[in-house]
């Protein structure tokens, strides 16, 4: 299952401090105060950064080092070899088309789907609207697990064990993304919605020339959160896929593990390969994020 | 093009905004809708651009029914109190958005953005976005775009509100100026009488979703047609005197006998009225309680009781505690009925 969670977002839609003027620290108060809100972020930023640096480190060492009590933080020697052995234990090169393929398709079509179920609920009237978008927003509170069993059991219905589809097709929309394009599709003033009118513009075109340009912000925190969600996805592939050439990165990293133990530099290495796209992503889009939905020309 | 409104209401819900409305506002000229917030001004432009329908009656543009065009069919432009110009886009782009939505060649398109921005005066400023600019430069921008696709009618919705006080004054010109270069018909909200009075062709007073008077600012000033009128255009407000059959001054006064049953108020414009040594003549007398200067301008206030009068452009200023007749020239002097309707008298001395 892909995991979004609604305690994510707040971070990730957080304004920029830069835009605030920094305020003077003047009393001894405000810098002890500030002293210990270093120190508690240094911990936090330390504790977050071990696993990742343990990741890396250990995906170049040797298999007893990876091992040895104690740690060995340092590999005598640095083992790039390990990330040659991964991709011949398994065929990491088709798992990473895999989740690449899947990754990308149900984000697209996710994308497209919540914009446009967010921008009728936001703008649009008919009848129901309420009591639909109510209904829309309880399903948020069944637990996923809850839903593993019914959704494989509709999957097989229809066919679909064991393809691209059945990774696909059930994340194509997403209630919680709705939700949040809603709020911020709703907070672009009607006066802009009336202009676009004026100004000769449909319902479409004013969706796609005024409204998303002007949520980049929502629409780049929901993407990430997607394209997170369904990369790291682990749960539903296993359970809809046998085929093992159908299977997408997470999956795959069970190859490390078998009956006689498990390879962890070499598991440690096709996980750092997992995540780097992640890494990646997160640095050229960062800038987005932190971008606010910019409300100039809008005066009142 | 002519607009013509045929018996149109409006309600939302329970609450009628406007209630059986006519009225044509001729080709080519610039009509201002006056009133109090909430007198259905705004509504009556949302219904005349097509971005809200009304509940009864018909619209007509020109001789063509428009009742249940939409706002794209109309081809009407818009300009917004708060501008409302699209953030992410730049001036030109802005002035440019009509253009493309009707798909117009982009050659085209940018010629007649720039030739917008000339007239507007905002050429140097094409590849800023809106927040660059000033509030004036924005309204400047936003009036380019209302214009861009030679709208058939362009409509302005309190679009000087925003602006400060000097601004204000500049920009009202700059919109009669554009108004009079470009020769469209334009309908200008506002619940500024002196901005209404100052650039309109014709303005149409509202209050309670119904006209009150329709006509140009000269007569709408001179010869109001209800204590509302009279009393919503002019600083300060006219004075409103109560008077009784049995009032001195009713006999004073060259009114015919048969109308001055129905006289209930009257009302006098504080610079129409002059002070007389005759108490006779007095329309009001009272002690003068205080004497305010501003510039060259002199306002004297005087009371009787608890009515107040206010005058100014006085011959001879008097001194405050001073005992004071009031009175002003028959023809400057405004009749009001119980139901706050002017009596004319024009129609009875013939």
């Amino acid at each position: 299952m892909e995991e979004i969670r609604e305690r994510d977002i707040p971070f990730i839609l957080k304004k920029s401090e830069k835009d605030k003027p920094q305020k003077e620290i003047t009393s001894t108060g405000e810098k002890v105060l500030r002293g210990i809100a270093y120190v508690l972020l240094t911990i936090g930023a330390v504790t977050m950064l071990i696993p990742f640096i343990w990741m890396v480190m250990t995906s170049l060492k040797s298999p007893a080092e990876a091992v040895a009590m104690p740690p060995v933080w340092w590999p005598s020697v640095l083992r790039f070899e390990n990330y040659a052995r991964a991709f011949e234990v398994a065929p990491f090169g088709r798992y990473f088309l895999n989740s690449v393929l899947i990754t990308s398709l149900s984000t697209l079509g996710e994308l497209i789907t919540t914009i446009l179920a967010a921008f009728a609920f936001a703008r649009l009237n008919f009848y129901g609207k309420n009591i639909l978008f109510t209904i829309l927003i309880a399903t948020m509170m069944v637990p996923s697990e809850l839903l593993i069993i019914p959704n494989y059991l509709t999957i097989s219905n229809f066919g679909l064990i064991n393809t691209y589809s059945a990774m696909i097709v059930p994340y194509l929309a997403s209630v919680f993304s709705v939700f949040m394009l809603k709020q911020n599709f709703e907070s672009v003033p009607n006066e802009l919605y009336y202009a676009a009118k004026v100004d000769g513009s449909s319902d479409w075109n004013f969706l796609w020339r005024i409204m998303v340009p002007l949520s980049k912000s929502a629409i780049v925190a929901v993407t990430i959160l997607k394209i997170i969600g369904s990369w790291n996805a682990f749960m539903w592939p296993l359970i809809v896929t046998n085929d093992r050439l159908l299977r997408p990165l997470p999956v795959g990293l069970q190859a490390f593990t078998t009956e006689a133990g498990t390879q962890f530099e070499l598991l440690m290495a096709a996980s750092t390969i997992v995540v780097a796209p992640m890494i990646i992503i997160y640095l050229f889009l960062q800038r987005y994020i932190i971008m606010g939905v910019s409300k100039a020309g809008i005066k009142g | 093009m002519q607009v013509k409104f045929q018996d149109v209401t409006m309600s939302y819900g329970d609450k009628n905004v406007l209630n059986n409305i006519d009225f044509e506002i001729p080709e080519g000229k610039l009509v201002s809708i006056l009133g109090p917030s909430g007198c259905g001004k705004s509504t009556t432009l949302m219904l005349i651009s097509g971005l809200t329908f009304p509940s009864g009656g018909k619209i007509f543009f020109g001789d063509e029914e428009v009742t249940k065009s939409d706002a794209v069919k109309r081809k009407v432009g818009m300009v917004f109190q708060n501008y409302a110009l699209y953030p992410h886009l730049s001036v030109l782009e802005n002035i440019m958005f009509p253009l493309k939505m009707e798909k117009r060649p982009k050659k085209e398109r940018e010629r007649r953005a720039l030739e917008l921005a000339r007239l507007v005066q905002i050429e140097e400023h094409i590849h800023k976005k809106p927040k660059q600019l000033s509030g004036g430069q924005q309204q400047r921008v936003a009036i380019a775009r209302a214009l861009a696709k030679e709208p058939s009618i362009l409509l302005m919705d309190e679009p000087l509100s925003n602006l400060d006080a000097r601004l204000r004054i500049e920009m009202r010109e700059e919109i009669r100026r554009i108004q009079q270069e470009t020769g469209v018909t334009t309908v200008f909200v506002t619940h500024d009488q002196e901005e209404a009075l100052s650039i309109s062709d014709e303005v149409m007073v509202l209050n309670d979703g119904a006209i009150q008077q329709y006509s140009d600012p000269i007569t709408l000033y001179k010869k109001p047609d209800n204590l509302f009128v009279a009393k919503f255009l002019g600083t300060p407000v006219i004075n409103e005197i109560k008077v009784t059959r049995d009032s001195l001054i009713q006999n004073r006064l060259p009114i015919p006998e048969a109308l001055k049953e129905d006289i209930t108020t009257i009302g006098l414009r504080a610079e129409d009225i002059i002070v007389t040594s005759v108490p006779e003549e007095a329309l009001f007398t009272g002690i003068v309680s205080h004497v305010a200067r501003v510039g060259k301008d002199t306002t004297v206030h005087v009371v009787n009781g608890d009515a107040e009068c206010v005058a100014t452009d006085l011959a001879m200023i008097p001194q405050e505690g001073e005992d004071i007749y009031l009175t002003a020239a028959m023809e400057d002097i405004h009749f009001f009925n119980k139901q706050n309707d002017v009596i004319r008298m024009e129609a009875t001395h013939a």
